[in-house]
């Protein structure tokens, strides 16, 4: 049993291809196979991923079919923390920058499918609602993005702080358009016909809504991942590395770093509207109490437990997010606390979490994981 | 999933009393066995001596002051009729959950009441924003929604969600009664309006201004979450308002004394029944100065409005049966509180609702006793539901009252009234008793 301190020491000796902070181990993992050594997996990036997206659509039917309604509606929610905080894990864990105001453009994506879904008549195919929802939360990310690309560390948290706290607000100024502090309810998107002849197909179980939902969020997902990934791989995610750990030699390299790092704003921005439009279609309802501040930190959270920088590790925080707080209120009323007692548990065991994660694992869950690996391979 | 210690304690416990009824030979099983015959599973959430019923409140958070103490009311009051052997033979099993006034974190919690816990209703689903994030679902999956805790009218809509009730005079009608009583009482004065951004300043704007549109020389909100209401108050103190309706939640209740404290304005305050509990507003404002105002006197002489007899008249007889419950409540901490009575109140009348449904209740059938039943149903509140096909309407009247330290004396009888343009008419209902038992007796419907 290592300590961590010795295997940051032994990182230091050792391994020279990482980055300067340990925090980011996680960002720098190669794509699964892609190291050296035999692996099973094509050698060509893109085509790895879209295999890797294939056994995981494969994967996700499978485990949405094998699960009940609760899980389902679960698993959706799930998708709308692992899409926004993809994007926000990118953006800090790859390019350094850190952002308290994601949970505010999520708001920007919610309302917009709200709105477009809310008229009367025929509604907008769903596809063009999400990309509508994409779309504005990119260009109001690329509005943060140029004031951000000029801040750094807590003068960036400060002013994105500023954003989560106040965006909200707007949708309580203009209230004939936006529904004031109750929202606007989402009408929720009838499942096609295909669908419910697939589902028939695939598992015979009933195509409701909720489990349209669970799909229509799954999908987003493993889109948004398939692009994310290949994004990280490519010229540009190496890029933002070099922007994240050595400004003045990126710089030197002939980088525009102001540019850069707009453009990972935008792309985090992009995924955190593609986020809320999901959310607003699960949660059926797009309302400023839904996008306070807590919302925000709790993708910060995911992002920093399960590793920055790492998509993988998103997941992981996303699930906590999810199914800690239901386990640990059900194991309190287990425990014989009473049902008020045992949802003020819930918040208590996150925090702790959080710090013992903080404390014990600086990395994140698939950041110390694989420090440990990298550790033992080199005392081989 | 929820199988507790204290449910094991509650079985036991309405054994021996079943048991030692039995052995004094009379046993009075609470509400009276629709039409004999045997308790079958007959719905979801309904076993042959069960009924799961779930509810979303706000438990944490900044909305977890007053509104997380109204589940512990309710549970309670379940438990009293657990004891005396449930409705129809089966117990009540009441699964509440934590929403921190989120309309996400509602969704989630609600989807797990019913598609994990698969309760058979909710019932006192707290709150506007949170609970319309679930109105879709709860009637899109046939659930009843019995009792929304919120005065907002869009829970009185058949038409759209059938399996939707509201429960609680709703702003409008509270808004029509305050609006006639200045216009009678205080036909001079300069009346500001001090209203939260939503649904409930704009409902009682609405029934306030039906009848002294003319006297109102100030509207301003607040948006909840924003603590600083000075410019409100200067406002309103600058058009010269000498008379001040507030339509707000209890911290702002605070938040507006100390502030126009602050200023120096001192008007006749009237607040809406649901910032106007003077145990919570005190503690608030004890809390707000940091300890230099520490009671509700600074609410003395206000006025407000009431539906039910509140903990500051403890010889009222349903006050005595609230009393009674959480004495005898094992889950019972602290005190008896005015948001405890209105969980019980809720809980009273979910048990009508409940016996009304008949010896196998179904969720359609749940709805149409309340539909048909629902108005005559004798409870705690003064004024009657408006309950029909047509209508899911709750409680129709509201009297008016003056806080004076921390209890109320009464200004005017009940007042009834309905949306729109009905006229308030005084009540003339006798003021109604609850049963010996402490529990509803309601006659199977059809």
């Amino acid at each position: 049993m290592t300590r961590p301190q010795d295997t940051a020491a032994t990182r230091g000796d050792e391994l020279s291809s990482d980055s300067p902070t340990e925090a980011t181990v996680g960002a720098d993992a190669p794509s699964s196979g892609a190291g050296p050594g035999r692996s099973l997996l094509p050698r060509n990036t893109l085509l790895r991923h879209l295999l890797v997206l294939l056994l995981c659509t494969v994967g996700t039917v499978v485990l949405l079919e094998a699960t009940d309604p609760f899980r389902n509606s679960q698993l959706a929610q799930l998708s709308y923390y692992a899409i926004a905080a993809g994007g926000l894990t990118v953006l800090t864990g790859l390019n350094g920058q850190i952002s308290l105001g994601h949970g505010a453009l999520m708001a920007v994506g919610a309302y917009t499918t709200a709105l477009l879904l809310g008229g009367d008549g025929e509604p907008l195919p769903l596809p063009v609602v999400l990309l509508a929802s994409v779309v504005t939360a990119t260009l109001v990310g690329a509005l943060v993005g140029v004031a951000a690309a000029r801040l750094h560390g807590p003068y960036l948290a400060g002013a994105t702080l500023a954003l989560a706290v106040g965006l909200p607000g707007l949708a309580l100024y203009f209230r004939e358009t936006l529904g004031g502090e109750q929202g606007l309810p989402v009408q929720a998107p009838r499942a096609p016909e295909w669908f419910e002849a697939f589902i028939g197909a695939v598992s015979g179980n009933s195509a409701t809504t909720t489990k349209w939902l669970a799909y229509v969020g799954a999908m987003c997902l493993l889109l948004t991942f398939f692009l994310l990934a290949n994004l990280v791989r490519s010229r540009i995610g190496r890029t933002w590395r070099a922007v994240r750990d050595q400004e003045v030699a990126a710089e030197l390299a002939g980088i525009d770093l102001g540019l850069w790092r707009v453009l990972a704003f935008v792309v985090s921005a992009a995924c955190a509207g593609l986020g809320g439009a999901v959310l607003a279609l699960v949660v059926r309802l797009a309302a400023p109490s839904g996008f306070t501040l807590v919302l925000s930190l709790a993708l910060l959270t995911a992002i920093v437990i399960g590793g920055l920088g790492s998509l993988l590790g998103v997941l992981l925080g996303s699930a906590l997010l999810v199914f800690l707080p239901p386990f640990i209120t059900n194991l309190g009323v287990d425990l014989g606390l009473d049902n008020t007692e045992a949802a003020q548990l819930a918040p208590l065991v996150y925090g702790v979490v959080l710090v013992l994660a903080m404390v014990f694992a600086p990395a994140g869950f698939v950041g110390t994981v694989r420090q440990r690996w990298l550790a033992a391979r080199a005392r081989r | 999933m929820t199988r507790s210690s204290r449910r094991l304690t509650r079985l036991i416990a309405t054994a021996t009393a079943v048991s030692a009824l039995a052995a004094c030979g009379g046993s009075d099983g609470g509400g009276a066995g629709g039409g004999g015959g045997e308790n079958e599973a007959s719905d979801t959430g309904i076993t042959a001596d069960a009924i799961k019923i779930g509810a979303h409140y706000p438990l944490t958070g900044v909305a977890a002051p007053g509104y997380s103490e109204i589940p512990t009311g309710v549970d309670c009051y379940f438990d009293f009729v657990n004891a005396a052997g449930g409705v129809n033979g089966r117990q009540i099993d009441y699964v509440y959950r934590d929403d921190a006034y989120n309309p996400t974190n509602t969704s989630a919690v609600v989807n797990e009441l019913v598609l994990q816990d698969e309760v058979f209703m909710l019932m006192g689903g707290l709150g506007t924003p949170t609970h319309s994030a679930v109105l879709d679902f709860l009637n899109g999956e046939g659930v009843p929604d019995l009792f929304v805790a919120s005065g907002s009218l869009l829970w009185d809509n058949p038409e759209e969600n059938p399996y939707t009730f509201g429960w609680q005079p709703d702003y409008e009608i509270e808004g029509k009664v305050i609006g006639q009583y200045i216009a009678e009482n205080f036909p001079e004065a300069r009346v500001g309006l001090f209203l939260q951004d939503d649904d409930f300043g704009e409902d009682g704007e609405a029934g306030v201004r039906q009848f002294i549109d003319d006297q109102i020389v100030a509207a301003e909100r607040y948006v909840p979450g924003n603590t600083d209401v000075g410019p409100q108050l200067a406002a309103l103190q600058a058009a010269g308002a000498d008379f001040v309706v507030g339509f707000n939640v209890p911290s702002y209740t605070a938040l507006s004394q100390l502030t126009a404290l602050r200023l120096g304005y001192d008007p006749q305050w009237f607040y809406s029944n649901v910032g106007s509990d003077p145990a919570l507003v005190g503690s608030l404002l004890a809390n707000f100065s940091q300890g230099q105002v520490s009671d509700a006197s600074l609410l003395d002489g206000a006025l407000t409005t009431e539906y039910l007899a509140g903990v500051d008249t403890p010889d009222d007889p349903w006050v005595q049966l609230w009393q009674r419950v959480w004495d005898e409540c094992e889950s019972a901490e602290g005190e008896l509180t005015n948001y405890r009575v209105y969980g019980m109140a809720q809980a009273y009348t979910t048990i009508q609702a409940l016996q009304a449904a008949g010896q196998n209740p179904t969720r359609d059938g749940l709805v149409e006793a309340v539909e048909q039943a629902g108005a005559e149903f004798e409870g705690p509140a003064l004024a009657p539901y408006r309950y029909s096909a047509e209508r899911h309407a709750g409680v129709g009247g509201v009297k008016i009252a003056r806080i004076t330290g921390t209890s109320a004396e009464d200004l005017t009888p009940v007042l009834v009234t309905d949306n729109g343009d009905a006229a308030i008419e005084e009540s003339d209902a006798e003021p109604t008793t609850p049963p010996e038992s402490g529990i509803p007796d309601v006659q199977p419907v059809g």
